[in-house]
């Protein structure tokens, strides 16, 4: 079976709730309608269809956009070697999706990073909370409307943070250019 | 006394052996002097201290594994004295901070600092931990020296092993050059 064949298969158990396959580059991607149904879908996608391995769990920030996160799942089944990848949209304002831990236990701290960096909660986490930032951290940093050097925190005795100095933004490289003089890391035009 | 070959005949010559000048001065000639040295107390103590330098290894990052290569057999740095890299910070009388210092870990890393007991000295090994490195982001320390008192900066990205071993000489300096006994000491003012 390929990937389209177990994505039309999911399609057929889940109905409306799953999107028409899209296809790029051999990598299959469906999309959910509704995110609370998520955990439902993924325990049929592990029990019923092989895939037991939870490759990746991220969000995307659609800054401007209405459902403003995007979560992304990435599935693969060693048995029989096929990608799957679900996203599923969520607005802030509900700003909670349901744990997938109990199907995956590696989804663990996948949401808890996706907890840290974004602030979405998951509900029904074993330990929802910080991982790579400190606790008590306010803000969440991969959000963007957070910059890269940081706001300071306050909240001395516990860790500090002040903006890191960028010295007129960060550097980048420009790629194709005629010798390295040109090519040297500048500092990057954010408009 | 220079014979010329040719006039001596043979025989002579294996009889007659030459008197070769005392070009062998050690500093003091023990048949004259004695088994005593006069040195001052500073200089002995701290020419213990300087040829026995346990280091205390905070490798975060890629630069610890220049410091395991500074450890190992080619780069040796148990020449220097610093044979064992205890990761007691209590049995240790220099940190090395090797790698990048976030600030969550940069809790840590000023908890293992204080618990090393006087004297101790920091080497900050590499960009990450001398300035922050290419990290200008919300989650590095710009700096490790924002947290502890550090005496050598190396520099790289990682520096070579025997750009660590010629700030470890350099802390040998500084530490031949500390008055131990004269030390002006802090007296409790009363309140």
């Amino acid at each position: 079976m390929t990937s389209t064949e177990k994505a039309n298969q999911l399609r057929e158990q889940f109905g409306d709730l799953i999107s028409e396959p899209s296809e790029f580059r051999g990598e299959v991607t469906i999309e959910l309608g509704d995110v609370q149904r998520i955990a439902e879908v993924c325990a049929y996608a592990k029990k019923e269809q092989g895939f037991d391995y939870l490759v990746d769990l991220s969000s995307v920030d659609n800054y401007g956009d209405d459902p403003r996160f995007t979560l992304v799942y990435e599935l693969y089944g060693y048995g029989h070697g096929c990608h799957l990848r679900l996203k599923a949209d969520l607005s802030e304002e509900v700003g909670e999706a349901p744990t997938v831990t109990g199907v995956w236990r590696t989804a663990d701290w996948h949401e808890r990073e996706v907890y840290d960096m974004m602030g979405i909660r998951f509900a029904g986490h074993p330990d929802l909370r910080r991982i790579l930032m400190w606790e008590g951290y306010p803000f969440y940093p991969l959000r963007k409307d957070f910059p890269l050097a940081g706001r300071p925190t306050d909240m001395p005795d516990v860790a500090f943070s002040d903006k890191a100095p960028l010295e007129g933004g960060p550097f980048v490289t420009s790629a194709g250019a005629q010798d390295a003089e040109a090519g040297e890391p500048r500092a990057k035009q954010v408009d | 006394m220079n014979i010329g070959r040719a006039t001596v005949p043979k025989s002579v010559r294996r009889t007659c052996f030459k008197v070769m000048p005392n070009t062998q001065e050690i500093g003091y000639n023990t048949k004259v002097e004695g088994d005593v040295t006069i040195t001052t107390v500073d200089a002995v103590l701290n020419w213990f201290r300087k040829n026995s330098v346990w280091p205390m290894p905070m490798g975060l990052a890629c630069c610890a594994i220049e410091l395991m290569a500074a450890g190992a057999s080619r780069f040796d740095i148990s020449r220097f004295g610093s044979e064992v890299m205890r990761f007691s910070p209590r049995q240790s009388d220099l940190m090395i901070v090797a790698g990048t210092v976030t600030y969550k870990m940069a809790l840590a890393v000023k908890r293992i600092y204080d618990q090393m007991p006087d004297p101790k000295w920091v080497i900050a090994m590499g960009a990450c931990a001398s300035t922050g490195g290419m990290y200008r982001s919300y989650s590095v320390l710009q700096g490790v020296d924002n947290i502890i008192p550090v005496d050598v900066y190396v520099a790289g990205c990682p520096p070579r092993p025997e750009a660590l071993l010629d700030a470890l000489i350099k802390i040998q300096g500084k530490i031949a050059k500390e008055p131990v006994l004269s030390r002006p000491r802090l007296v409790e003012q009363p309140a």
